[in-house]
Formats: structure tokens, sequence, C-alpha cells
């Protein structure tokens, strides 16, 4: 067996890793779960991609449990009391995590800490909460070894959430990923100016519209993983993607992708998705059996199918057959606004098909802008994002991620980077993110320039730890590989930054 | 209606005032100073058309319409007797921004220090400009060259930023007597007022005008409580003329008006600056002791950048 063989022997991997591309090898052997002849040219052409889910799914892509719950009953399985003070929650969140499966393994949400949190950091003495909080941080970043991994605050201030961004200024970890989930007319503006300046040191927290996607999921949502909106006590069965440009190869003509192409390849992703959900929940035992189930961390109602895209830019370039990205799509009215004729023909197909098992989503799968995998080179950008290089100034970018972000209700973000100076002016950052959101922008990122952890397409890697992989030697992070994969491949790390004179207006 | 002569706009700008701001560069000033770092700015083109041979990428032509106006070699025409006329601009250049490449060769050519490329705006083009801006900032500055040089068309413009709940800042070198015209005062939310020497001959040599109207505006700007902030530039071989204009300025300030201590940095500045003011940033010790000097005086809210 060379390819088991290839994993033993690949001494970038750590044992944990191995362990894992070993199972995913294992799940491989198995082909019970079929799909039509169609669906496979379509994958084999690139058109669909499934991220490499594997193909006998044991547990949802992602799994949001509701933490509120182990701080109120307890678990059962676990034999955890209540907790009853700041020490004993941490323990009892790390014990939990550990057993919170996902697509990578590893839990992807972390919950509302602040709102978790607060009364038992309320109750210690502020240096007293800050160390137990560093030595939370600490352990989740070196046993929980994902960029995945994703835990929320806001919209309120905290001291939780204060100290949260103080440690994880003062302790540059690329894990766990942090948003913020930001309300003006909730979020005290001294708040918000922290989270900007830990933003513009760290690459985190990025900044979610709260507003948008409580009136779309209610109070009780989670962001997870890159930026993906999920409910909490719920999550999401699967993430398949379209490859748009790929897609657009098939096309005769912009009215033949409409009318032919996206729907022909909507449909096959539907059936992979349909086949997929039904046996998680029919076959598979997570349902059934696992403890968050069975007591009611996760209620299977709660979860849904993520319809996922890639490629919007090069989708509509290639249709109109324009070859140089600076002339393309987010640069040029005809491309952008083919753009959103596709999305919006797009949103009328999934809105048009009946999904299994997603009844807190009214039956329906929600779209996702997929942030990209290294695979996807320079063909495909990730979701509806301006490709990298051809990049407008700030103002033209944000206007155009404007027009697509309400689509997607599962996730979609841009990423801006800064020039120096900006860390000192904080207060000239937020009317940006406000503004920005107060328009339709569902989730900004930012980092600046120079720092060591950097925000690569959606999760955060350390340039260090891609270097060590460079050198032929192990990085603990799982995603590392990824981050390498998508400087190497995508150009990644050469985004636009924002300079004065780069935002000068003809 | 006026023209508003216009070298650039940023969009986003976290250097000019207090938060997030549009920023406009009026063309044109009425002082040279030595260390001007866009001295591009400084006149306006005369349409000798030396810039339109040297375009590589032809994104320069002349403007029939325009007319030439002759000048003599070394001379620049329209700012003799302060300010330039508005009645009926035209650009002598036509600059096409499509083709251009931002090179600055047409900037390095010019003998005039004007940019070809600016854009002559009506007040509601400007204000159609920031209302995609408004959005996200905090209010909008006028730079330059000097804006009030084109006062006529900042009293139109004006009014139509403040109709989309903009506040505007003036960024003034000081020689515009503010207190002769209440009309402007009323209309903006305040200045950012430059002193840039205190001694008279220095000041002279400096910029070519003294300090007394910039320390007159000074007073006067504070008492009408539109002083936004003070900005000094710091030279590098003037240590004497640095504290001289430090402590003339902090001693008037009141601690809560923002004095910014600027340390010269070379870039951008031509030759005959270059030669009287060297080619080295100012020590940042300099600044601070500087500072710390205004903030002792009363000026509590210094600091150097």
């Amino acid at each position: 067996m060379s390819a088991a063989l290839d994993i033993i022997q690949d001494p970038t991997l750590t044992y944990h890793q191995e362990l894992l591309a070993l199972a995913r090898l294992g799940e491989s052997t198995d082909d019970s779960l079929r799909y039509s002849d169609e669906y496979y040219k379509a994958k084999d052409s690139r058109a669909l991609c499934d991220l490499n889910e594997g193909v006998m799914p044991y547990r949802p892509r992602y799994i949001c449990p509701d933490y509120s719950l182990l701080f109120t009953k307890g678990c059962a399985f676990l034999e955890l009391d209540p907790p009853q003070d700041l020490a004993e929650a941490l323990n009892s969140l790390m014990i939990l995590y550990h057993h919170v499966p996902s697509i990578t393994s590893f839990p992807v949400y972390l919950g509302d800490l602040d709102a978790l949190l607060e009364p038992f950091v309320l109750k210690e003495d502020r240096a007293y909460a800050k160390k137990l909080l560093g030595l939370f941080l600490k352990q989740i970043d070196k046993t929980l070894t994902d960029s995945f991994v994703h835990a929320d605050i806001g919209p309120g201030a905290s001291v939780t959430g204060e100290l949260l961004m103080e440690l994880t200024e003062e302790m540059q970890l690329a894990i766990p990923n942090l948003t913020l989930k930001y309300d003006p007319a909730v979020t005290p503006e001294d708040f918000a100016l922290k989270a900007v300046n830990c933003m513009l040191k760290t690459a985190k927290p990025s900044f979610a519209n709260h507003g948008m996607f409580v009136k779309e999921w209610g109070e009780k949502y989670a962001i997870a993983s890159c930026y993906n909106g999920l409910m909490q006590a719920g999550g999401g069965y699967t993430l398949p993607r379209l490859r748009l440009y790929e897609c657009s190869l098939a096309a005769k003509s912009v009215e033949d992708f409409l009318d032919r192409v996206l729907p022909y390849y909507a449909d096959l992703q539907f059936e992979y998705m349909d086949k997929r959900v039904k046996f998680i929940v029919e076959e598979s035992s997570f349902f059934k059996t696992n403890f968050l189930v069975t007591e009611g961390f996760v209620k299977r109602e709660n979860f849904t199918g993520m319809f996922g895209l890639v490629g919007l830019a090069e989708c509509c370039n290639h249709l109109l057959g324009i070859e140089d990205p600076k002339k393309g799509f987010g640069l040029n009215d005809e491309a952008t606004a083919l753009g959103r004729r596709i999305m919006d023909r797009l949103s009328e197909l999934v809105e048009a098909h009946e999904a299994p098992y997603c009844e807190s989503t009214g039956h329906r799968y929600r779209l996702h802008a997929q942030v990209g995998i290294d695979s996807d080179g320079r063909e495909d950008a990730p979701g509806t994002r301006i490709p990298i290089g051809a990049e407008p100034a700030m103002l033209d970018q944000l206007a155009v991620n404007e027009q697509f972000h309400p689509y997607f209700p599962t996730g979609t973000g841009d990423i801006f980077k800064f020039e120096e100076t900006w860390m000192k002016t904080p207060e000239a950052v937020l009317p940006i993110i406000k503004g920005s959101l107060a328009r339709g922008l569902r989730y900004f990122s930012g980092y600046l320039e120079n720092n060591d952890v950097v925000r690569v397409t959606g999760y955060l890697v350390k340039r260090s730890e891609i270097d060590k992989l460079t050198a032929g030697r192990q990085s603990l992070n799982n995603v590392t590989v990824f981050g390498k994969g998508a400087k190497d491949f995508g150009g990644a790390l050469d985004r636009r930054v924002q300079k004065q004179d780069e935002n000068r207006d003809h | 209606m006026k023209t508003g002569i216009i070298n650039k706009i940023i969009a986003f700008s976290n250097v000019d005032g207090p938060g997030n701001r549009t920023a406009v560069f009026f063309q044109g000033c009425n002082l040279h100073c030595l260390f001007c770092h866009n001295p591009e700015t400084i006149h306006r083109c005369v349409g000798c058309g030396l810039c339109v041979e040297k375009c590589p990428q032809w994104a320069l032509k002349r403007n029939e319409a325009a007319g030439s106006r002759p000048v003599e070699a070394g001379k620049t025409a329209g700012m003799a007797g302060g300010r330039p006329d508005e009645t009926a601009p035209v650009p002598p250049i036509l600059w096409t921004p499509s083709l251009c490449v931002d090179c600055d060769t047409c900037i390095k050519t010019c003998p005039h220090l004007a940019s070809p490329k600016v854009q002559y705006m009506t007040a509601e083009a400007l204000r159609d400009k920031i209302r995609r801006t408004a959005p996200y900032i905090n209010g909008v500055s006028f730079s330059g060259g000097e804006c009030t040089q084109q006062r006529d068309f900042l009293m139109e413009v004006i009014p139509l930023i403040r109709e989309l709940g903009l506040g505007v800042l003036l960024d003034s070198n000081g020689t515009y007597d503010f207190e002769q015209d209440p009309e402007l005062l009323r209309i903006i939310d305040g200045v950012m007022l430059d002193i840039k020497a205190a001694d008279p001959a220095f000041c002279r040599t400096l910029t070519g005008a003294g300090p007394e109207l910039p320390f007159r505006n000074l007073d006067f700007l504070q008492r009408a409580g539109k002083l936004e902030e003070v900005r000094t530039v710091l030279f590098p071989h003037h240590p004497e003329q640095n504290e001289a204009t430090v402590r003339a300025a902090a001693s008037r300030l009141r601690p809560d008006v923002r004095y910014k201590l600027l340390r010269y940095r070379p870039f951008g500045v031509r030759q005959e600056g270059l030669d009287f003011l060297g080619g080295e940033i100012t020590p940042e010790a300099e600044g601070e002791h500087l500072a710390a000097l205004a903030r002792s005086l009363g000026a509590e809210n210094s600091v150097t950048v």
C-alpha cells in the first residue's frame, strides 16, 4: 500500500496529521455511496469539487454545539456537572471540545466565549481571570491544532472579550480564529476600537455583520470555521462547490450559461448534497447515538447544507471574453452586473430545490462563498472576490463586496491588508467597517502588512510556520500546509496593501 | 458657477485630520516652501506643452480650446497679484487618467512646479465624488496647494458637502486672513494651521512670506473655536529655529489644541530645498524633546510624528 506508506514516511507530518491522513485513506476504500455518471464526469472536469469531504461521511461537516447547556445541565456522557467557577468552566469546555467532531476532526466553533464565560470571569480578580484565559488559549493553540477552530465574541462589550483580545495581542497565536459580532447600535465604540487595534496587530478578530446574521438566523447563530454562518445547536452537513470558471467553459454564451450550464451543474451539486445529507442522517450513527445529539447540544433540525461556489470573477471574465482581470469583474460594470445576474439565477435555483432534513432553513440549502483551497490555483478566486493582484482601491473593492455579500447567509468575506500607518489610527479604520456593514457587507477581515500571523483566504497561519514546511520540517497547525499552497500557487499573501496613494481617485 | 482645480482626491486618508477622511488637494499655492514635499502642486499649468512631448503613455495633449498663454522661461503665469483667475478656467493640457500609469515623467519635466494631472471640477461634480465616500468617512479635509486660494469655489462646494452630513476642515498655510472672512469661517468645522517658522528672516527664506499673519491666524482661530490643530515641520540642521518656532507657537496654544511636530523628511523635496535643508530626516530625539518642551509651555496636546 504505497499511499499509506507515503503518509507514514512523510517527514513534514506530525503523528496526529498522519493519523488523520490514514483515516481519510481508510474511508476512501468504501464506495457504497454512489452518484450518477454525470456527477463523476463533472467532478473529473473540475467543474464540481467536493472539497475532499471523504466518500463515507460519519459526521456532519460543521458542528456548532450549544455550549450553554454544559453550564446549565452539565454533560451526562462526559460525567460533568455544571461548573461553579472560571477554572471549572474552562476545564469543562476543553473536555467537551475534544469530543466535538467535524470535517477536520477539530471543533470549528468554540462558542460565544464572552457570553459563556462572563459570569465566571466577573467573579474573579481580573489578573487571575486573565491568567486562566491565557492558559485556555494556549491549550487551544497547542491541542486544537487547526486554524478552522473559531471562537466568537460580541456584540456587547465584556471583560472576557477585552481579556481575550489583550491575550490575543500578547500571545500572537494563529488559533483560534476569532470573530466580533458587530452591531454599531449595541457594540460600544471603545470596545470596537479595541477590536480594530487587535485586528491590525494579529489579523483577528474579523467583524461580522450582526444585524444581517440575526435577520437570517435569529440571535442564536454561530460564526464557525473561516467565516461560516450557521445555527448554534446545529451546523452544516456538507459543503461542496461549483468551480464557476470551469463551469463557464461549457457555455457557448452568457445566455447559454444562465439557461443551461448553470442549472445543469447546480442539479449535479444538489444530487451530491441530497445523497450525502440523507446518508449522514439515515445511515451514519452520528444523529442516532452521539451524546451531542442525545443530550441536546445539537439538534438535527438545526443543520443545513451549504451550497458553495468559487470563481465568480473568472467565470464572468471568461463569458465576456475579458483576459485581463484588471479590466474584469469588480472593475468593469458589465462584468460585475453579469456577476449579479449569475448570483440571482443561482439563488433562484437553490430556492427552488427542496432540500432534505433542512427544517431550520425552510427545507432549502443556503449559499456559501467558499474561500478556496490551494489546488484552485489562480483559476478560481475565492467565492465572489476580485482576484488577488487585480483588486481596485478599497472604496471600489468594498462597493463590489457590498453587492455580493447579501447572497450568502452561510458565509462570505473579504480581506483588507493595511499599511503600517493605520495601526496608529484605529479610529480611522472603524468608520470604514461601520459604513460598509451598513451597506451590505457581511464580514470584514483586515491585517497589517509584515505581521507574522496573517489571514490567507479565511483562516490564519503564521508566516514562520509556512517557512518551516518549506524547509521540510513539521508544523503543528494542520492548516499551515493549506497556507503554503495558497501562498505558492495562489499568491494569497500578495494582496493589495491599502496605501494612501492607492486610494487616489482619478 | 465656479470651477475647482484639483490635484488629487484621496478617498480614505488617516493622516489629514481626525478619523477617516476624504482629502481633496487643490492645485496652486501662494507660498513656495523649500521643504514642500509635493512641489508640483505649487503653480498652475501654463500650457507650455513640454510634458506632452515627454509623456510615454500619450496620456497628455494640448487643449486647443484653451489657446496658449506664452510665458517667459523660468516664470510662471497666473499667480501674480494674489488669487488666480477663477472665472472661466479650462485646462491648458488635457490629461486622460485611464491612459496614465503615474510614472510622473510630466512632473519631473515641468519647469513651472505645476502638475498637468489636475481635474477641473464643478462643485456638484466634487460633491458627487464625495457622496460615494460619505458612508465610510468622518469628514472631508481640503488641502493643497493652498485651498483658500480657491475661496470662491470653497464657498460653493462646502454647503453641498454639509448637505451630505459631513463637516469640512481646511488645511492652510496660514497666509489667508480668516478674520476678514466670517462667511467662510461659518461653514467650516475648523482649520489645520501651519506654523512654519517664527523668525521673520528665516520664515521668508523658507516660504517666501513672513510669520506675522500665520501667528495672527493662530490667535484668532483659537479664539473663534475654529483651530483644529497646528503643525510645525522640524528641520534637521536648524535646532535653534525649530526651538524658536515651537516656543512661539506652544506658548500661545490652549491645552486642548493638538500640536503636531512633523519631522522633516526629504522625500519629494526639490533640489533647491535639498540644497538648503539637506537630505536627512530630523532626529526622533529632537522631535520628542521639542514635543516635551511644547507640553511644558502649555500645549499639552503636543506630539511628534
